[in-house]
């Protein structure tokens, strides 16, 4: 099977325009004869089910939480990027594009960077009249800040909450046509299955996560949105139930995964205390506009007070090693310079994995008021978790795994590579590469949930000839009992471990082998110990309780399973990628003053995985990047 | 440290509950509240019982999914935080603790420590929005609104629909929660269009729904995790009379000409 990506022709900055007006369309009055069923009610799952109903079609929107407002996306706090030029700094389309392809390390797709930043000004303006309460200035008009890897302000926000605030928009908007009647939502329920019939994307198996009552639903299109796999790193910043069980199911049933190697380490999170941590909390990437990232100089100053090390015995190393970026340098290149220090025996904190984020100069500069005004709830949210006032001593941070730049493999149109299947969000792969800027996801959450999908779906409905799948087609039975069987047996084994061991053991694997930076070596140690502790779940796990409650226990060791299968998968496609990009740093690639060193003649492809049974080999499929407009420069903040 | 804990167990919201106790013994102060549930959960398993159901999810305080009511007190003692960010430290070596859930008839037990807060999704659909379609939004600056307005609506859209205000009410009232949620849309121009039926639609599902009514001892304030005003309440209130007072206005015919 070959990868098409269905990408317009024409010069980048018509594609989309052109797509929209080649593309087919359904007439108003037949959009209420298709049924689309929207899993996961995220930025880019709300805003894709709101804005299907309000075009007229049937919408099914499913999600774990006991209520859409609560998806991960809320947590996100620093802010949305749009490239509106508010600040007359010289911000662009083209400005937008380029950083987010370059902060990618050109390892996304050219056409899809190209109109997400399109779009972005669209999203700025829906989400106002939405009633999203932006920050503004006194006259009125919206306030920008700035984010790693960008030379202008364009990242707009809600206080500390910006992805509350978003959010809440995308769920208001549900809420309207839940109201009308256009939306039915199933809260506290999880897809256990895809349901392909002919080869297409036709339903879907749920549980109802209160009475463990398994159902069947059918669609004439299943949009995944449920987001990223960072928990297969056990300890992570996403919320306690993200997991990779629906786009890996999908996986298994024939949808491509792309890139699973492109995970996202964020330099700023609160370290680790101790082993009973069940999640790492973030510390939002603006404080860095007025933090200043650093660690003493020499080893014997780590354990003084930091506010008695001398101005000459600190090492900005940020700033000195990125002077043109400074603290606001990428993401990827911040943790590794972190984890590079602390390497050299000068971290601080505990374990001395940690360096200090000072905010003392900018207090000096601008009084306690405004940074106050500007970050108080950040520093509340610290001081609640570690006991210390962020006023008096610089903030102790340490990377902290965060977010999945890989996902399924979607065509121009968000199609997987089965057709009926639309992945939107983070769950998909497309538009960060192989390292995500800040402030970028919610702008693609919602440009995949507002403005792209809504097209694209209507133009697959338009241009494929479908009859309706009844949910009493075999193949709902099949994948059925596929699910009960599953339940049975994780129910049946009676061991002597709980999941959440098995999950720490994956995560510690996973961290010091496939984490910040990657070895053959390492990568081989956790390609055999990998199935060896998926042997010993499925013999030794311990789950509580039965399949017809409300049964977390179940719950976590089902997704805990997919996760000891999906961690193999990523530690493959690591292994493959014999180079390094963004978040996927291979210790034999890199350059004299250790940056990553990228093979553009071997490796500018997007990797996708095809699912060939249990036990066996995946295949991989390449799509080659091709860069039309840019040139693949390397990538450079000094 | 150790904790003794008297935690509700109730099988469902057909079957009565009841306390057990159990022992949390070295647990460390840096641990959140949540995290020592989760090994006294782990304990639990290892020694074949059934563990504690609670709700949690983002654990960073902002997903508004935990709930508990820790010595009678929703979220527990610390002001201004929700009980995921609530760290052991603020507790004693040897102190007894009891964990309930959210009590309110608005709010069925669904098993052990987890309520269904759909009420409040409820009250949302009746009308939390601004009726504005994808696609239809003018320039986001060709419509200025003052700091201090969009100050305000976030003050009242920090809400994180918890139901901590509903918990501690003695009268089970969802007033702080309805109020921030019409404050934060009828106080912005964006939202002003659909003000009146707003208020009056959410205030009316909220009735049906149970909740009790407000009696301003301010202990929906007190306990809020995101201090959600007082105030609020006040604006609500006027909002609603003002809306009562101006009545419906007349429906002019359906259609058009063509």
């Amino acid at each position: 099977m070959s990868l098409d990506a269905r990408i317009p022709s024409g010069p980048l900055a018509q594609k989309w325009d052109r797509y929209k007006s080649d593309m087919k369309l359904v007439n108003p009055a037949n959009k209420r004869k298709f049924d689309v069923i929207v899993v996961g009610t995220g930025l880019s799952g709300g805003a894709a089910a709101a804005t299907l109903a309000e075009l007229g079609y049937q919408v099914k929107a499913f999600c774990f939480q006991d209520t859409p407002r609560r998806a991960h996306s809320i947590a996100a706090q620093g802010g949305i990027n749009a490239a509106k030029n508010y600040q007359n700094d010289g911000d662009s389309v083209f400005r937008l594009f380029y950083d987010t392809l370059k902060g990618g390390d050109f390892r996304a797709r050219e056409a899809n960077v190209f109109r997400l930043a399109q779009v972005s000004a669209s999203i700025i303006d829906q989400c106002a009249a939405q009633g999203v309460p932006f920050a503004r200035e006194y006259g009125g008009t919206l306030t920008n800040r700035s984010f790693g890897g960008a030379q202008v302000s364009r990242t707009f926000y809600a206080r500390g909450q910006t992805g509350q605030q978003l959010l809440l928009g995308a769920y208001q908007a549900m809420c309207r046509q839940i109201s009308l009647g256009n939306i039915r939502m199933y809260p506290r329920t999880e897809m256990l299955d895809l349901v392909v019939v002919d080869g297409v994307a036709r339903g879907i198996v749920v549980r109802n996560l209160v009475t463990g009552e398994i159902s069947l639903h059918s669609a004439d299109a299943v949009v995944l949105a449920t987001g990223g796999y960072a928990n297969v790193f056990f300890l992570s910043t996403n919320a306690i139930g993200c997991n990779v069980t629906a786009t890996y199911r999908a996986y298994k049933k024939g949808a491509f995964f792309a890139n699973p190697c492109y995970t996202q380490i964020h330099p700023t999170c609160i370290p680790v205390s101790g082993d009973h941590q069940a999640k790492l909390t973030l510390m939002s990437e603006s404080l860095r506009n007025d933090g200043r990232v650093w660690v003493p100089r020499r080893k014997e100053d780590c354990g003084r007070p930091p506010a008695s090390v001398p101005e000459a015995d600190r090492d900005y190393y940020l700033e000195r090693k990125y002077p043109s970026y400074g603290n606001l340098a990428p993401r990827d290149i911040a943790s590794r310079a972190a984890k590079e220090v602390c390497d050299t025996g000068r971290g601080v904190g505990p374990g001395g994995r940690g360096v200090y984020l000072d905010f003392s100069d900018a207090i000096k500069r601008s009084g306690e008021d405004a940074i106050r005004d500007r970050y108080g709830n950040l520093f509340e949210m610290y001081e609640r978790i570690t006991g210390e006032n962020a006023y008096r001593q610089p903030m102790h941070i340490y990377p902290a795994v965060h977010y999945a730049m890989g996902g399924t493999w979607v065509d121009y149109g968000l199609m997987s590579t089965l057709p009926g299947l639309f992945v939107v969000g983070e769950a998909n792969f497309s538009d960060h590469g192989a390292n995500r800027l800040g402030a970028s996801g919610l702008m693609q959450g919602l440009a995949d949930g507002y403005f792209i999908l809504p097209y694209t779906i209507g133009h697959y409905f338009a241009s494929t000839k479908q009859v309706k799948v009844p949910a009493s087609h075999a193949e709902f039975k099949k994948a059925e009992e596929g699910v009960r069987q599953f339940t049975r047996r994780l129910l049946s084994i009676n061991g002597q471990r709980s999941a959440t061991s098995f999950h720490k053991e994956l995560g510690r694997l996973m961290w010091e082998n496939c984490g910040m930076a990657r070895t053959r070596q390492s990568l081989e140690i956790n390609l055999k110990r990998i199935p060896e502790l998926r042997e010993e779940f499925w013999k030794n796990v311990k789950v509580t309780g039965s399949g017809e409650e409300l049964n977390q226990n179940l719950e976590h060791a089902g997704r805990v399973a997919d996760f000891l299968e999906f961690a193999e998968l990523l530690c493959l496609d690591a292994l493959h990628r014999e180079e390094s990009c963004g978040g996927h740093f291979r210790v034999e690639h890199q350059t004299e003053d250790g940056e990553a060193k990228r093979d553009d003649a071997n490796f500018a492809y997007v990797a996708a995985w095809e699912f060939k049974g249990a036990d066996k080999k995946p295949e991989l499929h390449k799509e080659p990047l091709v860069c039309e407009e840019v040139h693949m420069a390397t990538r450079s903040y000094k | 440290m150790n904790l003794t804990l008297k935690i509700w167990r109730q099988k469902n919201a057909a079957s009565p509950g009841c306390f057990e106790t159990h022992e949390a013994r070295d647990v460390s102060p840096d641990m959140s509240f949540l995290e020592m549930l989760d090994v006294v959960n782990e304990r639990l398993i290892a020694g074949g019982q059934e563990p504690f159901v609670f709700d949690s999810d983002c654990r960073e305080g902002i997903c508004g999914t935990c709930s508990l009511v820790i010595n009678g007190i929703p979220h527990g003692s610390r002001k201004g935080t929700t009980v995921c960010q609530l760290h052991l430290r603020y507790f004693k070596d040897g102190q007894t603790v009891t964990i309930e859930p959210w009590r309110a008839r608005a709010f069925p037990i669904v098993k052990d420590l987890i309520v269904d807060r759909a009420a409040f999704d409820r009250i949302m659909q009746a009308g939390g929005f601004v009726s504005v379609n994808t696609g239809n939004a003018p320039e986001a600056n060709a419509l200025p609104v003052s700091k201090e307005i969009a100050d305000l609506a976030m003050d009242a859209a920090a809400c994180i629909g918890c139901g901590a205000c509903v918990a501690v009410c003695k009268n089970a009232s969802a007033m702080l929660f309805v109020a921030a949620k019409v404050s934060h849309l009828n106080y912005l121009p964006q939202g002003k269009a659909e003000k009146d039926r707003r208020v009056k639609n959410m205030v009316s599902q909220m009735d049906k729904e149970g909740f009790g009514n407000c009696t301003v001892t301010g202990s929906c304030e007190a306990v809020c995790p995101k201090e959600i005003s007082l105030d609020f309440i006040a604006k609500m209130n006027r909002d609603y009379a003002v809306a009562l007072v101006k009545g419906e206005l007349k429906k002019s015919a359906a259609g058009g000409v063509g």
